[in-house]
């Protein structure tokens, strides 16, 4: 066990980020998608802040683009749960493979 | 040397990793959306364990307060209770985990190789105050204009999702 560090950091960011990746490549529910999108996004914040703290200390920088980041994913998980509801209100179901309207 | 600093970090973290894990592999959407909660917690309790406390705040009052909610309000209007997700093809979960792992393991190794010039971390931590003044601020390093932008997207999601949300009136001619 050593003292944590950036590079525990990145390694804790890294996995968050594949484990989204993961769930957006085997899940067919919307809102399950939406949910891995969201860990997506949140490792990234996470590496932004780590290398707020341990590359350039004296700047704020990385911290204005986490919360950025953070305010631009609260509208689109908006936007999407919008969109959902609307699509089961269509279809009376959320999943991928019953929503190719645009296909035809 | 295992001090209570370093203890905590790593409580945190298998909370992050285990939380989002078993958030993205659990057949039961709404244990999916309290794993995901988890997750979050975790990650706002990296924040603070950095010293970031304005950020970990953000991270609580946005995600867990906000979006976590509003994805569980989604899940009670559009599922039926106590329905397991469907279960997935071997294959796709198979080769879905494979190209994970290979991207994880190019990740880490680049990661690993690299040499991060790493500054001297002791500075004293910024206050909400220094935030104040840069995020207001239109001189160098002021980010004024990316709040007003901000601002400008969150007022044009909004009148989206009224828009795409709205029901439309049924035919009462």
């Amino acid at each position: 066990m050593m003292q944590p560090g950036l590079y525990h950091i990145l390694f804790i960011s890294t996995a968050l980020f594949f484990m989204g990746v993961y769930g957006f490549f085997t899940r067919r529910n919307l809102v399950t998608m939406l949910m891995s999108l969201e860990l997506v996004l949140n490792s990234v914040n996470l590496n932004f802040i780590a290398f707020n703290k341990y590359v350039w200390p004296g700047k704020m920088d990385g911290l204005f683009f986490a919360l950025f980041i953070i305010a631009i994913a609260a509208a689109e998980a908006a936007v999407a749960i919008a969109i959902i509801i609307n699509l089961y209100r269509n279809h009376k179901s959320i999943d991928v493979n019953d929503a190719e309207d645009l296909k035809y | 040397m295992m001090n209570g600093s370093t203890i905590v970090f790593y409580l945190l973290a298998l909370q992050t990793l285990g939380g989002g894990l078993l958030s993205v592999t659990t057949r039961q959407i709404f244990r999916a959306a309290i794993y995901l909660l988890f997750s979050l917690i975790g990650i706002a309790g990296i924040y603070f364990w950095l010293q970031y406390q304005f950020i970990a705040a953000v991270q609580i009052v946005v995600y867990v307060g906000g979006i976590v909610v509003l994805i569980i309000f989604s899940i009670f209007l559009t599922q039926q209770t106590g329905e397991l997700l469907p279960k997935q093809r071997l294959g796709r979960k198979v080769f879905s985990a494979l190209a994970v792992f290979c991207g994880f393991a190019l990740t880490i190794v680049q990661i690993v190789q690299h040499k991060f010039t790493q500054a001297n971390s002791d500075l004293s931590p910024v206050t909400v105050a220094d935030i104040g003044k840069s995020m207001l601020g239109t001189n160098d390093g002021g980010y004024a204009l990316p709040f007003e932008v901000v601002s400008m997207l969150l007022l044009a999601a909004l009148v989206g999702c009224i828009v795409i949300a709205l029901r439309s009136k049924p035919e009462t001619t």
